[in-house]
């Protein structure tokens, strides 16, 4: 088995799986589309490419595209900062510089790359932002991280105020207020800095690119309905939402990216194959789980083996539905390109109420037939922590489906209590298999 | 001065009564005055209380627990790296100490008070519960019409449950209340920045806390009794240094701990507790020529409690500043209260806070501005570091005039 560490995986910009010999085609053309973006990133100040900074919750993708204008994603750098074994350094270089300890690791450490030079995933210098385009989607740390961008770049900025939906329901109020911002202030913004008029026809293709995408990567979530799982929909299905969680929605790469994907994991599923692990193919299936909370990315690797060592499955997750919840049957509408952005922005997971988020997991662990569930609960995030015991003992109650809960961070290694972890995590697994002994599933 | 012969104690002691409260036993009396009236409470940090008061709602900001609130329940719903206003919040939810509210409204103040929301919608099913998005565009047909629209929909659903119809004389009535009593809050907090030793920061705080449970018109008269006696009370000034208190917009640092503040030579003369009731400068424009505000219109008394927050909100670290300079409004108010330095007190885990303060810190460094900082709990029970902390900070000022 060739394994790689995520330290030998530096100049590539997607978390590499460790099992580098079950790539499939799919990770090799998301490794290559990464790459060729990051490269072109690299020379964009040269090519008189505009950068705009943003966020992926929300992100307005499709938008920046039609303005001819790419992206940086500063949460997609503070994870791969984590996973390169960098995060630890920039986050205490922040706290030196002023930063408090209790606030979000994934800022301490954008700002601690930011005051480092700013070499991004790839080891070479991310350009300076053009615009920071600040979509302020299910949580409020983002507004506090651009103010404290602007003060370091000076460049303009660019508000989009999303309401959250404490309801869980959207009304015409609050879409037509995001179409606003985006008519008044956003593509005015886009259009300043790029200094052309925004290209509608390009923006109405793009939408339309990324409802194929999206269609395809809900069938990838589905696949994991299927027992065994083909999928990991946490571990796994961070690699998944790489290319449309980043600088990909709405391009013909993601098209053929998710096709490809899909095919793959459809022939697993045909073969009753399990998912791939960091040490190779996981099975025969025991467990199989949903996971609410972000994943810890300093030891990311030792974090999935703890799974996968146990023949643990993660079936569905909502780290993975940040940046849209396209299985809740939402696609980018290219008829009505600004409604349905709004949509979007709307729609992303931690911008639904608590009561919302709740049913959601409820779903899941019904609908994918989990044994169990665990909360990775995230010192760094109150956007998805605070409220999480409220979770568990609700789904508790309404499943009976017992839950799991554990305590880490996103990017500060000092927050990964590994032995405690795994522990908890046994213990865990323990109590699921005597469940199941006792014929309680 | 003792208590005795300080005419205002009186005051000062029914509104420390009124913090005492944890069960509202004001807002129970007033609801018992008028029998099938809803009491709302609000979270901090800010929600227009004539919205509220206009529909014959009182508005009651809730602050948690403090100090003095035995947290059993609420620590079962937060994980330790969260801030401890919910967690009191919600253990005096569970333990009765709010049954005298109808309901909550929670302000998009951040994430935590975000979800908390949503876990009082489950928790408390039986109560009003609203979360009110407060735009973080500030523009008229942006931020503006959105808010508005907010403020009907509150307004419709607590009509729904009891309250009377937003009407605009009514809002009128409730506008013209509160105008006054801000005058007379801008009045306090004029007498504190220019004698300090009149009306010390515990003093004000006591005061204008009283406001969260009292209705607008007998907060007035308190506070207009209260500097009428002001200006007269024997006091004499000390040799304190001039300081803003600022990041204690949310979770309250206990009485104590300001009080522990004013006895470490510092003359606290601002600070942004409660934020809520100060939220606006100035008044609400009612009728007032703002310039295009089109589509809103000052002449309606709705678009004017609008335009107060859209456009006369103060700057804190829970709204959006867009082009302006980070901190600039703290370095003006520094120069034109004529203060020697910045406490930044902020409590732990509030992220709002907490990341705003590198780029104060960068403000009032570049503005050669003098400050300290430190992080507390609304259950804080040691001050002694803090009280050396301050101490010192003084003394520096004092000496070097930089800490
Ligand atoms: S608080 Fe959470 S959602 Fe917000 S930026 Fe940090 S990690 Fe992301
Ligand atoms: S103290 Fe800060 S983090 Fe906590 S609820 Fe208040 S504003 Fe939010």
């Amino acid at each position: 088995m060739n394994t790689q560490t995520a330290e030998t995986q530096r100049g590539t910009a997607a978390p590499v799986r460790a099992d580098a010999a079950a790539k499939d085609a799919s990770q090799n053309r998301q490794k290559e589309m990464l790459a060729a973006y990051f490269e072109k990133l690299t020379r964009a100040k040269e090519a008189g490419q505009k950068i705009v900074y943003t966020f992926v919750p929300g992100n307005l993708n499709e938008l920046i595209g039609a303005a001819g204008m790419m992206n940086v994603l500063p949460e997609i750098n503070a994870l791969q900062s984590g996973m390169r074994g960098r995060s630890g350094g920039y986050i205490t270089e922040a706290e030196k510089a002023g930063h408090s300890e209790d606030v979000c690791t994934y800022v301490k450490c954008d700002i601690g790359m930011m005051l480092n030079g700013n070499i991004g995933p790839t080891g070479t210098k991310l350009p300076e932002p053009d615009l920071l385009l600040l979509s302020y989607t299910g949580c409020f740390t983002f507004m506090k991280w651009f103010e404290l961008l602007r003060e370091h770049y000076k460049c303009p900025v660019a508000m989009l105020h999303v309401p959250y939906q404490p309801e869980g329901r959207i009304t015409p109020d609050m879409k037509q207020y995001i179409v606003d911002q985006l008519e008044k202030s956003i593509i005015p913004a886009l259009e300043k800095v790029s200094g052309r008029k925004l290209d509608r026809e390009d923006l109405a293709r793009r939408m339309a690119l990324s409802a194929q995408a999206e269609d395809d990567l809900v069938a990838v979530w589905e696949s994991a309905k299927h027992k065994p799982s083909p999928i990991d929909g946490y571990f796994g299905g961070v690699y998944y939402i790489g290319p449309i969680f980043s600088a990909f929605r709405g391009t013909e790469d993601a098209v053929a990216y998710y096709r490809e994907l899909r095919s793959e994991v459809e022939a697993r599923m045909a073969l009753g194959l399990g998912p791939v692990g960091p040490d190779g193919p996981i099975g025969p299936e025991r467990h199989r789980l949903v996971v609410e909370g972000p994943p810890n990315w300093t030891s990311f690797f030792d974090f999935w083996r703890m799974f996968s060592r146990e023949n643990a499955v993660v079936c569905a997750s909502t780290y993975t539905r940040v940046g849209g919840l396209y299985d809740l049957g939402f696609r980018h509408d290219y008829r009505d390109p600004l409604a349905s952005l709004a949509e979007y922005c709307l729609g992303c997971y931690t911008n639904l109420g608590l009561p919302s988020r709740i049913n959601l997991l409820e779903k899941y662990i019904k609908e994918y037939e989990a044994d169990g569930f665990l909360i990775n609960s995230v010192k760094s995030c109150n956007s998805f922590s605070a409220g999480q015991l409220l979770i568990l003992q609700e789904l508790e109650k309404r499943t009976g489906v017992p839950g799991g809960f554990i305590e880490s961070d996103l990017v500060d290694p000092r927050y990964f209590g590994k032995a405690n972890i795994d522990n908890r995590l046994q213990s865990y697994f323990q109590m699921l298999d005597a469940r199941k002994a006792r014929g309680y599933v | 001065m003792s208590a005795n012969t300080d005419p205002c104690a009186p005051l000062l002691a029914r509104a420390e009564a009124l913090l005492e409260d944890l069960h509202l036993g004001t807002v129970s009396a007033w609801k018992a005055a008028n029998p099938g009236s809803l009491a709302i409470g609000i979270m901090p940090v800010f929600a227009p209380r004539p919205l509220f008061e206009a529909i014959g709602v009182l508005p009651v900001n809730i602050y948690g627990g403090g100090d003095r609130v035995d947290v059993i329940k609420g620590d079962a719903y937060y994980q330790s790296y969260i801030c401890h206003i919910p967690r009191s919040t919600i253990e005096m939810g569970l333990g009765g100490h709010l049954d005298a509210l109808d309901g909550m409204v929670f302000p998009s103040t951040c994430d935590v008070i975000r979800n908390l929301s949503g876990m009082w919608r489950m928790l408390f099913p039986q109560k009003y519960s609203s979360y009110l998005d407060l735009p973080q565009t500030f523009e008229a047909p942006l931020g503006g019409l959105f808010y508005r629209h907010e403020l009907n929909r509150i307004a419709a659903e607590l009509a729904e449950r009891g309250a009377k119809p937003l009407t605009e004389d009514n809002l009128r009535v409730a506008i013209a209340n509160e105008n006054e009593r801000r005058g007379l809050l801008a009045d306090l907090a004029a007498l504190r920045a220019k004698e300090p030793w009149r009306v010390k920061a515990s003093e004000a705080y006591l005061l204008t806390r009283a406001g969260a449970v009292l209705p607008c018109v007998e907060h007035t008269a308190m506070l207009r009794d209260f500097l009428a006696q002001a200006h007269v009370r024997p006091t004499r000034p000390y040799d304190n240094v001039r300081v803003i208190v600022l990041g204690a917009f949310c979770e309250q640092p206990p009485l104590g701990l300001i009080r522990t503040l004013e006895r470490s030579g510092c003359d606290l003369i601002d600070d942004d507790f409660q934020l809520g009731l100060t939220t606006i400068e100035g008044n609400i424009p009612l009728d007032e020529d703002l310039g295009d505000t089109s589509p809103l219109d000052a002449r309606s008394p709705l678009d004017a409690v609008v335009l107060s927050y859209t456009m006369r909100g103060q700057a804190t670290a829970t709204r959006y500043i867009a082009e302006q300079v980070k901190g600039k409004a703290l370095v003006d108010r520094v120069r034109s209260l004529n203060a020697e330095g910045v406490i930044l007190a902020a409590p732990s885990f509030c992220d709002p806070a907490l990341l705003d303060q590198p780029m104060i810190e960068q403000a009032l460094a570049d503005a050669q501005i003098p400050f300290t900082s430190f992080k507390y709990a609304e259950n804080s029970a040691q001050f002694q570091t803090i009280r050396e902390q301050a101490g010192a900070f003084s003394d520096s000022v004092k000496l070097w005039g930089a800490a």
